[in-house]
């Protein structure tokens, strides 16, 4: 399935029991000074249902053990269920073989391995790393660190003033020296989902490899990394449901193969001696030290329980919900949504005015509801629209209209303080 | 939690008409001040004459909490030797991080208003930038973050 092309029609939303879903979660029956959680920060974080919380029980409870090492029953079970694990995300992407899904420890971590494992081998002074403005800073530091250390460039694709990728410029920064394209498949602060198929297949027809930075997408709409034919990949679980703590990061086997150990220890060697070690197989080679095998076991969870909902209904969900919320805060005065990309995930960051986000943050509280105020991470795209923050709500399937209703009451109390 | 005890009118007042807003032409001291954490910065220029501020000035890009306390804070050492001010300095740093017992005598007056902060850890930062940077700025350091300790007021051993 081509992501990029995924339709995101809303007409198998209302046959869904979004209630009995919503129940699942034991976070949203909390109160905040007496009003009921209205959480609208999922691009941060978003919450854990009940079947992933009992799985971390299960396997705390049952199956706990270092994996890899011991020959006794408790080792053996928690490294098959690790195992398990990877095969779920392996079958979530459709990466063709489960040794190209390497758990790490988030996103940040997993583009830092491409940095280290791929970027510090193969990227000479002189090359060119092509990423956008709409670049997290996650992935936008790494590859400062190494343009600094190697002597290489940072060319930056622009945005329109709807927050959408300028395609054309960014095809005309391909040459010669360019090595290394970095590109985040749906913005953090705006929403906006990026035509990265198209982008992926440019790249490659200049035999440049492309990481995508996936965190905001993978909880959103499907991917298939095969029928985007990416290099890379990178996402978080804690943005899926599933704990904080562990990510991951698929490659393309030839590769990961290909590149050097980010880190080193544990079970990413096959022998050492103290004149010289040799590296194991993938994807243990970029797994040093002992992982976080209660986490990667919860993420296989979450996202077992994303793909039994189906990432299609979410996905339709969420563009109704987002198509509801935009209207209602499109409709308020001093209201600017920024951001409007015609392709969107259910993000909107907006800015009321005369009223600065923290404080917009701070008076949503009062009524239980949890936005985001800041910058989001992502600087560039706050100096390209000329403020110094957003408010960004952000949704997830477990939210409804009502709490879009409330939101903008919530902006009405914040308006009457304030002006 | 305690919201509207923070958002009283005083501190609405002084966000909406703002003391002591601009740049002064001939300051003899000047600090940036920036939390990195939000973006929000803070220019203050100052005249400081035989250890005694005789003026002083604001302006930058920050939400209610921080152009108040700036604004309140501008208004409270004009005048003030340098040693007064870095005493309210001290107590303001002391009041926001919910250390100062205000029903002890201090030198906060007006400035008290801002105890509700103590219940918003996400808003100490705010409340206390002006102060931090008024710090760099009398000890002639030209820029103060929320997230470096280098410009920070010494704390209480106990801090």
């Amino acid at each position: 399935m081509n992501s990029a092309n995924t339709s995101l029609k809303p007409e198998i939303s209302s046959s869904f029991d979004w209630e009995r879903i919503r129940a699942d979660f034991p976070i949203l029956q909390l109160k905040i000074d007496g009003k009921p959680l209205i959480y609208l920060d999922n691009a941060a974080s978003s919450q854990m249902p009940q079947q992933v919380i009992d799985r971390l029980v299960r396997y705390q409870t049952t199956q706990h053990a270092n994996i890899n090492r011991a020959v006794h029953y408790l080792s053996e079970v928690a490294t098959l269920e690790y195992h398990n694990a990877r095969c779920k995300l392996q079958q979530f992407i459709n990466a063709r073989e489960d040794r190209e899904v390497i758990f790490t420890s988030g996103t940040t971590d997993s583009i830092n391995l491409v940095m280290h494992g791929y970027g510090r081998k193969f990227i000479k002074a002189g090359d060119e790393i092509i990423l956008t403005t709409l670049e997290h800073h996650s992935n936008i530091v790494p590859w400062q660190m190494l343009a600094e250390e190697k002597g290489a460039k940072i060319r930056v694709v622009p945005i329109n003033d709807k927050g959408e990728l300028e395609v054309d410029e960014y095809e005309k920064l391909f040459n010669e020296r360019t090595k290394f394209v970095g590109l985040i498949h749906v913005s953090n602060a705006l929403g906006t989902i990026n035509p990265i198929k198209g982008m992926i297949d440019f790249a490659h027809r200049h035999s440049v490899p492309v990481l995508i930075d996936g965190a905001q997408a993978a909880p959103h709409i499907p991917i298939d990394v095969q029928a985007l034919d990416c290099d890379f990949y990178a996402f978080s679980a804690h943005k899926l449901c599933g704990p904080t703590g562990v990510g991951i990061l698929y490659g393309k086997a030839t590769l990961l193969e290909a590149m050097q150990p980010f880190k080193g220890g544990g079970d990413m060697i096959s022998s050492v001696t103290f004149e010289k070690t040799t590296y194991n197989t993938i994807p243990h080679k970029f797994e040093a030290g002992t992982p976080p095998i209660a986490a990667a076991i919860g993420f296989g969870a979450a996202v077992e329980y994303l793909t039994a909902i189906g990432i299609e209904r979410i996905a339709a969900y969420e563009f109704d919900l987002l198509e509801y919320a935009t209207k209602r805060l499109s409709e308020m005065p001093g209201v600017r949504i920024i951001g409007t990309a015609e392709k969107k995930t259910a993000v909107i960051s907006f800015t009321i005015d005369g009223v600065h986000p923290h404080d917009v943050g701070t008076i949503l509280n009062q009524d239980g509801i949890a936005v985001r105020t800041g910058h989001h991470c992502a600087q560039p795209i706050m100096q390209r629209f000329n403020v110094p923050a957003t408010s960004r709500a952000s949704f997830a399937f477990y939210n409804k209209k009502t709490e879009v209703d409330a939101l903008v009451t919530g902006i009405k109390t914040v308006q009457k303080i304030f002006l | 939690m305690h919201t509207n005890s923070l958002y009283q009118e005083v501190i609405l007042d002084h966000n909406r008409k703002p003391r002591n807003y601009g740049k002064l032409d001939h300051a003899n001291h000047h600090a940036v001040g920036h939390n990195p954490l939000c973006g929000d910065r803070l220019d203050i220029t100052l005249q400081l004459d035989n250890d005694q501020i005789n003026n002083i000035a604001f302006q930058g890009e920050s939400c209610a909490i921080c152009k108040a306390s700036a604004s309140m804070m501008t208004s409270a050492v004009k005048g003030k030797s340098r040693a007064d001010a870095e005493t309210l300095i001290h107590e303001f740093r002391e009041l926001a991080t919910g250390k100062l017992d205000i029903s002890q005598p201090n030198h906060l007056g007006r400035l008290t208003v801002f105890s509700g902060i103590r219940d918003l850890p996400t808003r100490v930062k705010c409340a206390i930038l002006p102060w931090h940077t008024l710090h760099a700025a009398l000890n002639s350091i030209t820029s103060a973050s929320t997230e470096s300790t280098e410009s920070a007021p010494p704390m209480p051993d106990n801090a």
